[in-house]
């Protein structure tokens, strides 16, 4: 047998232990960890966790799990929002597929566990424009999917928003751009898996009444056109208004989620063209920004949302101190003072249940709409008790992030 | 159902590089056309104009009659079948196979009939009310063709289907799409690398290379008449033994003794005077073992064995020679191209499983010089082609086919009739 590994893997050397020899079906189920509510797949699928975390494992045809490695590595250089490859093992005895090893994205839910969610926060709108958002991300990419459907994606809830992640490569084809055609076909697929994926709900009982299958599913071509024409269309305008027009048209992108890599204008006397080249990876600015003041890694709308509770507290502290408050040490103060006891009071069963930082998101929402009916600010330490007591017991048990089931994560 | 007709197509890409350069191919309506090649011949860059996936350089995409080159894919009503195919565990297999037509929104009863046309086909009938984590994997694959089968395309579009599957679903599967094809009589188009899959599929095979049609035949022209030494590398298995010969009068001097010519195909060497035999090895045999009124139609020589391989209803023996260095480039260039392991300067004969010919023995062999070929080894061209005799093969398949789709055609006919009474 052999084993191809990505670094860093360090954290999981202990999964060479595992009896990589015999069928994924027959292992010992002392070894696997339960992770419910996943998508269809046509693979024997099974996770373990391994060194504080968790691992997904599909047994698949070799061809296929060196290419699914190799442009899933390729991807996550590139920033594209995509699950995390660790390894392949090869060459097992008795002819068996290979094994693809995947990291398990933490905190992640799956489309049926969305639908069918009490909490019906996440309208099925909502989850199709991520959707369509990632098929733009991979199309700019020039990646074509052959596969794209709800089961091949996972969802994070990201500050109220839904982030979504591409979650299965075997299909995918690489290109320097693709053509018309392999966008429409793609979009094609994509309308047709979703339409049966939600049909199957329907069949199980799992869908919401007022939700149409056939309808969501036809609106995906035309949301899908709207975002690609909004983000590559060439804009012409008179020389006047070109500053306020880039200004207005970067910001828009922004608002979409993606960022702006190159923009070209060529001027000439009859007026000026505007061309944008949009950056294909996960936007990233607030993250890293929130990842150098406090060390957190939290998602891109979570990032803006602790910012802009970072940028309030300053202004507090400024107000109180009469003069200006260096920004690290605001952002230590914060972390200590606002954030850190607010994840420390999630009551431990019903820790792993969302990200540390959407708890946060949530409790600052929450926190808002006890002082909108009070008529006054009820502070953050009563908004979070109110919320630990009466909002995140709603979300249901099942979705609690595995690596915190079996108790490998601390509470960082 | 529709004819396919290409007419001069061309794809280059950005920096110039033909992936297809001038390939016309006319599909006809009903027909099973496989297109064969190594890797880079252009195969499924070809499959993907047709369904929409690439733009056309220049040329035109003729299907049922209508020009498609500027349609999109979904304006084109090809169905890729089973392009990962995923099955609804919720939904009964009916329904796995009816959702395309929901999705359309086309009326209840209209899809009972299609689903029920579709699973009588397939043999999935007493399985329609059942969910799918039931069923065998072959049953699953015929689900993802009922799907295609429902959608009532104009052909059916196949990449590399089963390139995936082990190599026993491999095999049933096989059977399972030709079974299919010749049953609804519809137009097909097949895209492979492996020539065994192509010769037991194809009403005709397209043969590319580096972009360009080699060959447009039925199997068995292919096969007994190839035009280039290309050809006649890529199809058979184990591939076809090319020897250097020298030209003397009616006779090649090969390392295996004199081959005697017939007067046609002495007369086509043209005063070459290095040329290649290409010999399949099923024509050798243990000349012990070939009755008196069969060996003066061809040759005996004596030749050392090297290996052999006993298989139960034949044998192979593997036999070395001598070859010039101008002719091992040459052959190890051809094996490069067909991503074969390397041609090592040996002959693969075939020879009856009773044969007590054994490792390491010189043994007597009879070639059956009837079937022999001869190509120039620098053009590769086939010199001794009868062109006439090949055509006659695939005239007899393409009268198979059209007796075939029109007994399909009664048969669906007389369903409908049914249906309608």
């Amino acid at each position: 047998m052999r084993f191809l590994f990505r670094p860093p893997a360090a954290n999981a050397t202990g999964l060479l232990s595992l009896p990589w020899d015999q069928p994924l079906e027959k292992w010992d189920p002392a070894l696997l960890l339960e992770v419910p509510q996943r998508g269809i797949s046509r693979h024997v699928v099974r996770f373990v966790a391994n060194g504080g975390h968790v691992f997904a494992l599909k047994e698949i045809n070799e061809r296929l799990a060196r290419h699914e490695y190799a442009l899933l590595g390729e991807f996550e250089e590139e920033g594209l929002p995509t699950v995390s490859v660790l390894g392949i093992c090869v060459d097992r005895p008795g002819d068996q597929e290979a094994i693809l090893v995947t990291r398990y994205l933490e905190y992640s839910m799956s489309y049926r566990w969305l639908f069918s969610s009490p909490r019906g926060e996440h309208s099925a709108e909502q989850l199709l424009d991520t959707l369509v958002e990632l098929l733009v991300r991979l199309h700019l990419a020039g990646v074509f999917w052959g596969d794209c459907s709800l089961s091949n994606t996972l969802f994070r809830p990201d500050a109220g928003a839904l982030t979504a992640y591409l979650v299965d490569a075997e299909t995918v084809e690489r290109y320097p751009t693709l053509s018309p055609g392999q966008r429409a076909y793609d979009v094609d697929l994509a309308r047709e898996r979703m339409g049966a994926e939600m049909l199957d709900l329907r069949c199980g009982g799992l869908l919401p009444d007022d939700i149409d299958p056939i309808e969501i599913a036809d609106s995906l071509p035309r949301r899908y056109e709207a975002l690609w024409e909004e983000v590559t269309h060439e804009e012409v305008f008179g020389v006047e208004e070109q500053q306020y027009r880039m200004t207005e048209r970067l910001q828009r992108l922004n608002d979409l989620g993606f960022d702006v890599d190159e923009v070209e204008l060529i001027t000439s006397p009859k007026g000026a063209r505007l061309r944008v080249r949009t950056r294909v990876a996960e936007p990233g600015q607030h993250r890293r920004e929130v990842f150098r003041l406090t060390g957190l890694e939290v998602q891109e709308r979570q990032a803006r949302r602790l910012l802009n509770d970072i940028r309030a507290f300053r202004a507090w502290l400024e107000q109180k101190s009469g003069g200006p408050v260096p920004e690290s040490f605001v952002a230590h103060r914060w972390l200590s003072e606002v954030y850190q006891p607010v994840v420390d009071a999630i009551p431990p069963d019903l820790a792993g249940r969302l990200a540390p930082a959407e708890v946060f998101h949530e409790v600052l929402e929450h926190r808002w709409f006890l002082s909108e009916q009070a008529h006054r600010d009820v502070g953050t330490a009563e908004a979070a008790e109110s919320y630990f007591a009466t909002v995140l017991p709603k979300t249901p048990k099942e979705v609690t992030t595995p690596s915190m089931m079996t108790g490998l994560v601390g509470d960082d | 159902m529709a004819s396919i007709e290409m007419k001069h197509i061309v794809k280059q890409y950005g920096d110039g590089f033909p992936a297809v350069n001038d390939v016309s191919l006319d599909i006809a309506e009903g027909e099973f056309m496989i297109l064969v090649g190594p890797s880079g011949c252009g195969k499924s860059t070809l499959l993907r104009m047709i369904v929409g996936l690439e733009d056309i350089t220049s040329g035109d995409m003729i299907i049922g009659g209508k020009r498609m080159n500027d349609l999109a894919p979904r304006d084109r009503n090809l169905s890729m079948v089973f392009q990962n195919y995923a099955l609804y565990p919720h939904m009964t297999v009916f329904e796995n196979i009816a959702f395309p037509l929901r999705l359309s929104k086309t009326p209840d009863d209209e899809v009972r009939r299609r689903v029920t046309e579709a699973s009588d086909v397939l043999e999935l009938g007493e399985h329609l009310d059942r969910k799918p984590a039931n069923l065998s994997g072959g049953q699953r694959q015929r689900v993802a063709m009922g799907r295609a089968i429902v959608r009532q395309a104009e052909a059916f579009l196949f990449d590399e289907p089963l390139s995936n599957l082990d190599a026993k679903l491999r095999g049933q599967m096989r059977t399972e799409i030709s079974r299919l094809q010749r049953r609804l009589g519809i137009t097909t188009v097949y895209v492979t690398h492996d020539q065994t899959e192509a010769m037991t599929l194809g009403d005709r095979v397209c043969v590319l290379r580096k972009g360009k049609i080699q060959q447009v035949a039925s199997p068995r022209e292919l096969y007994e008449q190839p035009v280039n030494l290309f050809v006649a590398g890529f199809i058979g298995s184990p591939p076809m033994n090319f020897l250097p010969a020298t030209p003397e009068g009616n006779r090649l001097k090969t390392p295996f003794g004199d081959i005697e010519l017939d007067e046609r195909r002495a007369a086509a060497l043209g005063g070459r005077d290095l040329v290649l035999v290409g010999i399949r090895p099923e024509y050798f045999e243990d000349a012990s073992l070939v009755d008196e009124p069969k060996r003066s139609l061809g040759s005996i020589f004596r030749a050392r064995v090297d290996v052999t391989e006993w298989l139960g209803d034949s044998q192979f023996a593997y036999i070395p020679y001598e070859a010039p260095e101008a002719v091992t480039a040459q052959l190890r260039e051809l094996a490069r191209e067909l991503d074969s392991e390397e041609l090592r300067t040996q002959a693969i004969v075939s020879i009856d499983s009773t044969s007590r010919i054994r490792e390491g023995q010189e043994a007597e062999f009879w070639l059956d010089s009837r079937k022999i070929h001869v190509f120039d080894p620098q053009s590769g061209e086939n010199l001794t082609r009868d062109a006439e005799a090949g055509a006659e093969l695939t005239r007899m398949a393409t009268q198979d086919r059209v007796e075939q789709v029109e007994e399909s055609k009664a048969r669906q006919g007389g369903a409908t009739a049914v249906g309608a009474a």
